[in-house]
């Protein structure tokens, strides 16, 4: 008795290191595309994908995602999938579920759910696809947008996007002799979604798996729209090595850089602890070449302005009340 | 049988793609296509066709939406207008790619700047190149026709290509019209109930828009050129089975009274019915002379064009839109390149008329007959009655 009851508490103690066996082994995004080495986008979109299972439509916006995946007549995709152009992806998503719902309707297709999922770079989705994505979340349609935030243009060759940090070196805001990198502080595009009155919004990150797959279950339930906003590593533009690809992941958490939160009918939640005494953020800026050029002070302007999203995150969780 | 009804042709031909049974809409509101949108979401929300009708933020995502919809084997129909085309003008060569038979009303306007909200061709003449269809229509009447005819071509397996429709901004739009609409029973017999060849669902996954690199997507652009050439011969017959069915004739190029003609007017669009009474009032004083309407932009219908100059001396063709710094109207370089290996050709001058709203009266077609049968013009084309 006592050894069953040790071994069924270890289990939940546990959990994280046996949940991953239950995790469906059908791949929807196969091997054999042409990611870099360590591309956390890839991974998340693996483990999206999985997480999202058979009844699904993707609609790509132009980026890597869509180079790497859909080379003709090669594809990596075994879910149905479209790609349009760069700044459109959630608008051909609102397409794909109108249509959808409108052939279900009059008995033209079977009649079950298939979810529309828009996927697209930091550029495509916080940039030039701002107002296609804020247009469709607006109008209520049942779909997900889940944007892989790499913070530049990677796929055009790091150029900046308002998703690059704050100082961060890219090449059309180099870190040059006057001016080091660029100049202003990342968009909050989470929190922009969350003012779209969305049902279900979402941060999360390929370096906690489990936290990201569930957090795609939830958004894949919600009728009607739903965001998530998913920091990927990108060894290429980041000038990381491919292996910290996860660490790097973990490291934006511990920092406080980019906390895991969930906001539900209006509610924050953190999903992932961070812990109490959270770790400078040098630790996450010093394995990155684009923050290379740093200067001990520079660093301290970013983690004052890191420790204040955080007490105001800290405050949203404190006091948000659902509005249901 | 049809029925006469006197309708304002927005609204008639909103009327039409109800006929057509859309399953879905995605229409930015623009002047003056403005009737057509607000139609279409009457006829949606007063459950008048089961369809989904998506209040777009852009012109952009308007077509981008139209594209996810017809992607999943709906039946699609969008609308514009001007500076809302332009917007749209990155997704119109990719749905013509991805072989989307989606079909788009166009209430042509004049483009900025400045800005002018009045009907001319500059609109439609920047998509000239996109791989879609384009019918021009003169009237009302020909709006409902080309509406419900260009699901059809549309659709057609051996085409499978967006149609767009252009009718006159103002001119055609707000005017009310005696229109024979056909009834629903007509509509249904001829329009047959969309197949689609590869649709998004997951019964059978398929990849669309894929990245082509120099090895194929040469072949992908001659694929396009193929369907779109070879799209005329279903036109014709569609067109042919249109007469059959309600007695109403189509042709790439509608002529009149040219058999004899020593001087001929070339329009697109309401134009041409000016020019049909301009034609009649030369008659009476003697001067020989005739119309050719296009009604087919794209594909263009060489062999039809030179078919019908025979016999005609001098071609006066007409443009609504300019081709800065080029040869002349888009309709006259078009024209004359399609006559130029022609052995016997007619002398062809160009007038720019009509440009943003400008009146162009029965006098003034008249006067260009007059001056076009005088010889060539003192420039390769003319704007005609413009100061400066």
């Amino acid at each position: 008795m006592t050894t069953v009851k040790k071994y069924t508490k270890s289990v939940v103690e546990n959990f994280d290191l046996y949940a991953p066996k239950l995790v469906s082994k059908e791949e929807f995004f196969n091997a054999g595309h042409r990611a870099c080495q360590g591309c956390g986008e890839a991974l998340a979109i693996r483990l999206m994908c999985k997480a999202l299972g058979k009844d699904t439509v993707i609609t790509n916006a132009t980026g890597c995602m869509e180079v790497i995946s859909s080379l003709y007549p090669t594809t990596a995709w075994t879910l149905p999938w479209i790609h349009v152009a760069f700044p459109n992806a959630a608008a051909v998503a609102s397409g794909v579920e109108a249509g959808l719902r409108a052939l279900r309707r009059k008995g033209k297709i079977a009649d079950r759910r298939v979810k529309s999922v828009a996927i697209g770079g930091d550029g495509g989705t916080m940039d030039i696809g701002f107002q296609a994505l804020s247009g469709a979340m607006e109008r209520g349609h049942d779909m997900l947008y889940v944007c892989f935030d790499n913070e530049a243009y990677m796929n055009t060759g790091i150029q900046r996007s308002s998703g690059t940090p704050f100082l961060a070196s890219t090449t059309t805001a180099p870190a040059g002799k006057k001016i080091p990198g660029n100049q202003v502080w990342k968009k909050n595009l989470a929190e922009i979604m969350v003012q779209h009155n969305l049902p279900y919004v979402a941060t999360a990150s390929p370096s906690y798996p489990l936290d990201f797959m569930n957090k795609v279950k939830k958004a894949r339930r919600v009728k009607g729209p739903s965001y998530i906003h998913c920091l990927v590593t990108c060894p290429t533009g980041w000038r990381s090595a491919s292996e910290t690809c996860i660490k790097l992941g973990r490291l934006a958490l511990e920092t406080g850089i980019f906390p895991l939160y969930e906001v539900e009918n209006g509610v924050y939640k953190l999903t992932v602890e961070i812990p109490e005494k959270r770790r400078p953020v040098e630790d996450y800026l010093k394995l990155q070449g684009r923050f290379r050029h740093l200067t001990p002070d520079q660093m301290q302007v970013i983690q004052a302005r890191v420790d204040l999203e955080f007490k105001k995150l800290q405050n949203k969780i404190d006091h948000s009340v659902s509005w249901v | 049988m049809g029925k006469r009804v006197g309708m304002e042709v927005a609204i008639a031909s909103a009327e039409a793609a109800a006929l057509c049974k859309f399953d879905v809409a995605a229409v930015y509101p623009i002047t003056p296509q403005s009737h057509v949108a607000e139609h279409l979401s009457d006829i949606v929300n007063d459950g008048r066709v089961d369809a989904s009708f998506i209040t777009v933020e852009s012109e952009h995502s308007a077509l981008s939406a139209a594209m996810g919809a017809s992607a999943t084997g709906a039946r699609v129909v969008t609308a514009t207008s001007s500076q809302g085309l332009l917007y749209m003008h990155e997704v119109l060569p990719i749905t013509s790619a991805m072989r989307l038979p989606i079909v788009m009303l166009i209430a042509n306007r004049a483009i900025s700047g400045p800005i002018n909200i009045w009907n001319d061709h500059s609109d439609i003449m920047p998509q000239r190149d996109t791989g879609w269809i384009s019918f021009f229509a003169d009237n009302g009447q020909e709006v409902v026709d080309m509406t419900i005819q260009a699901f059809k071509v549309a659709e057609h397996r051996e085409v499978m290509l967006p149609v767009n429709v252009n009718m006159d901004g103002f001119q055609l739009t707000h005017m009310v019209e005696p229109i024979i609409m056909p009834d629903q029973g007509e509509v249904d017999r001829f329009l047959p109930e969309y197949v689609p060849y590869a649709t998004l669902h997951p019964d059978r996954p398929v990849s669309m828009g894929t990245l082509a690199m120099p090895e194929i997507y040469a072949e992908a652009q001659k694929a396009k050129n193929v369907a779109i050439v070879n799209s005329k011969k279903i036109i014709l017959e569609v067109w042919k089975e249109w007469e059959k069915l309600f007695g109403r004739r189509y042709e790439p190029i509608q002529a009149y009274r040219t058999k004899d003609a020593d001087v001929a007017l070339v329009t697109m669009g309401s134009m041409g019915e000016t020019a049909e009474i301009a034609v009649e009032e030369l008659r009476k004083q003697g001067v020989k002379a005739g119309l050719l309407k296009i009604k087919l932009w794209r594909p263009f219908p060489f062999a039809e064009l030179r078919k019908a100059v025979q016999g005609i001396r001098v071609l006066a063709v007409t443009d609504r839109a300019c081709s800065f710094g080029g040869p002349g109207g888009p309709v006259f370089s078009e024209i004359r390149s399609a006559l130029y290996e022609e052995p016997v050709r007619p002398a062809i001058v160009n007038y720019i008329i009509g440009l943003g709203g400008r009146d162009v009266q029965v006098e003034d077609f008249m006067e260009m007959v007059r001056q076009a049968a005088r010889g060539k013009l003192s420039e390769p084309y003319v704007f005609y009655g413009v100061r400066g």
